[in-house]
């Protein structure tokens, strides 16, 4: 039995295990994650354009920073700079944070596309600057920004497996565990991988409805 | 600037500026609106250079001139979407986002020219609804969130303005779903629900198809004769200018070239750059 390349055996063992590692760690850092990034990456964009100058350029600074690192340089980082914490809430706060500076690009985009116009009647209106942030530039920035924040989503969803490298046993790592138990990665890592199409394939597609319905009619 | 022949009109081109406190004309009347030596340019390019008018409180004053004159430009520094790089704007007396402190020009504070600008309404070519709000919501955002007024208030009032720009039955509809003359009259309605003591329209027909052109300028044409607010009007409709304004001013090249009632300057034009513009528009 032990000779042959493919055992379903393995595959009906191994399947509770990588889902329960699945909604547990990948699924729990992707969601966490996310709502760091979307809220953190909103305050980004709009610090950066209506922060002073030198804030503005400081905020950029680090943004660039973040973004031209690697995120596994940062997770290691992080593992080995705050060791009382759970490795598993320095990755949320890492994928967070990194994925923050992406998603920002992707507001300051949404932001720019506002008309002008728009602007100057909130001006003409005397409404104030958080009023008109709140009220009529992120919401219209948000229309043309949510397929895109989808699409990083789930690139993070993707980039998750990075965090067996400070000791998390999210899905890839409890498949490699469990291959090293069994003798039987093949089945393990086939799994994982079919795991996160089955995953990632209809949120895509769902992303691409919501592009459709969110165009102003 | 050059004195024209009707420039004697202008009760107040002989009174020193002095920019602190109220100017009042001679019959002790404060102006809505005063340009006092306004220059304003766009890197080199100068387009309105040592501007002085008046214009009195309850007047329609429509801008005519060719593209270019400057004339959208002094809109745009009355409501403060630009600011002047000389001189000083006062509204009903008070300076609009500069003061003279001594001898310099001083930049007055966000807080005062927010206070300024509630006075202060505009209506724009491109309507500039607010497409992730209802027509509802879009006349009742400021009233509610700038002024204070209660909700039910303002959605009271926001259905009588409705009523009065002849859509009584859009409240609930998208911006996006009505056509260009009803948005624009949505945008109207939006402006008068902030009660404005001046009102400034920016050539509000001309992205307008033709045959709703007319709706458009009836709305304003009744909220001239039912108001007493303050009109400051940029267009190229001339039969417009004619049946609300009561002052028209001619531009060119920054400047006034000539001013004077509408059936004076339409019908016996002094200036030949004037008769040049009315033979071209007219």
């Amino acid at each position: 039995m032990n000779g042959s390349l493919w055992e379903w055996q393995f595959v009906w063992e191994a399947l509770p295990i990588l889902l329960l590692a699945f909604v547990k760690v990948t699924l729990v850092v992707t969601l966490l994650g996310s709502a760091i990034a979307a809220v953190l990456g909103l305050l980004i964009a709009v610090a950066r354009r209506s922060a002073p100058g030198p804030i503005a350029a400081v905020i950029t600074f680090i943004v660039n920073f973040i973004r031209m690192t690697p995120i596994v340089v940062q997770l290691l980082f992080v593992y080995y700079a705050f060791t009382g914490v759970p490795p598993v809430t320095l990755g949320i706060i890492v994928f967070g944070i990194h994925y923050a500076t992406y998603m920002a690009e992707v507001y300051r985009a949404g932001i720019d596309a506002v008309p002008v116009g728009q602007w100057e009647a909130t001006t003409a209106l005397s409404m104030s600057r958080r009023r008109t942030w709140m009220a009529v530039i992120v919401p219209q920035a948000l229309r043309s920004t949510i397929p895109s924040l989808g699409n990083y989503v789930i690139a993070m969803f993707k980039d998750t497996p990075f965090l067996l490298a400070i000791t998390v046993v999210e899905m890839v790592r409890a498949a490699q565990l469990f291959g090293a138990a069994t003798f039987r990665y093949t089945e393990a890592f086939t799994l994982a991988g079919i795991i996160f199409l089955i995953a990632s394939y209809p949120t895509s597609l769902l992303i691409g409805r919501l592009e459709k319905r969110l165009a102003y009619k | 600037m050059t004195p024209s022949p009707t420039q004697h009109e202008d009760p107040t081109a002989s009174e020193p500026s002095t920019h602190t406190g109220a100017i009042t004309l001679p019959n002790g009347e404060i102006p809505a609106i005063r340009f006092d030596g306004v220059g304003k340019r766009f890197g080199d390019h100068v387009v309105l250079d040592n501007l002085n008018f008046t214009v009195r409180k309850g007047d329609r004053v429509t801008l005519i001139g060719p593209s270019g004159s400057g004339k959208t430009t002094i809109l745009r520094l009355v409501m403060t979407l630009e600011e002047a790089n000389e001189g000083f704007i006062l509204i009903d007396g008070k300076p609009l986002t500069h003061e003279l402190r001594g001898e310099k020009r001083v930049p007055l504070k966000e807080k005062h020219k927010n206070e300024m600008r509630k006075r202060i309404g505009m209506v724009f070519q491109q309507f500039n609804l607010f497409p992730n709000m209802t027509v509802i919501e879009n006349i009742i955002e400021a009233p509610v969130h700038v002024l204070g007024i209660p909700k039910p208030k303002a959605i009271e009032r926001a259905r009588e303005l409705l009523e009065q720009v002849g859509l009584p039955d859009k409240a609930d509809a998208h911006p996006t779903q009505l056509s260009g003359g009803q948005q624009q009259r949505v945008a109207i309605a939006r402006a008068l629900a902030m009660d404005p003591e001046i009102l400034l329209l920016d050539e509000v027909t001309s992205a307008l198809d033709p045959e709703v052109v007319g709706e458009v300028l009836g709305i304003l044409r009744d909220v001239a004769h039912n108001t007493d607010v303050t009109m400051l009007i940029v267009t190229h409709e001339m039969q417009f200018a004619r049946e609300v304004s009561n002052r028209v001013l001619m531009f060119d090249g920054g400047q006034i070239v000539e001013e004077g009632s509408p059936d004076e300057l339409f019908s016996n034009p002094q200036e030949q750059r004037t008769r040049d513009f009315l033979s071209a528009v007219l």
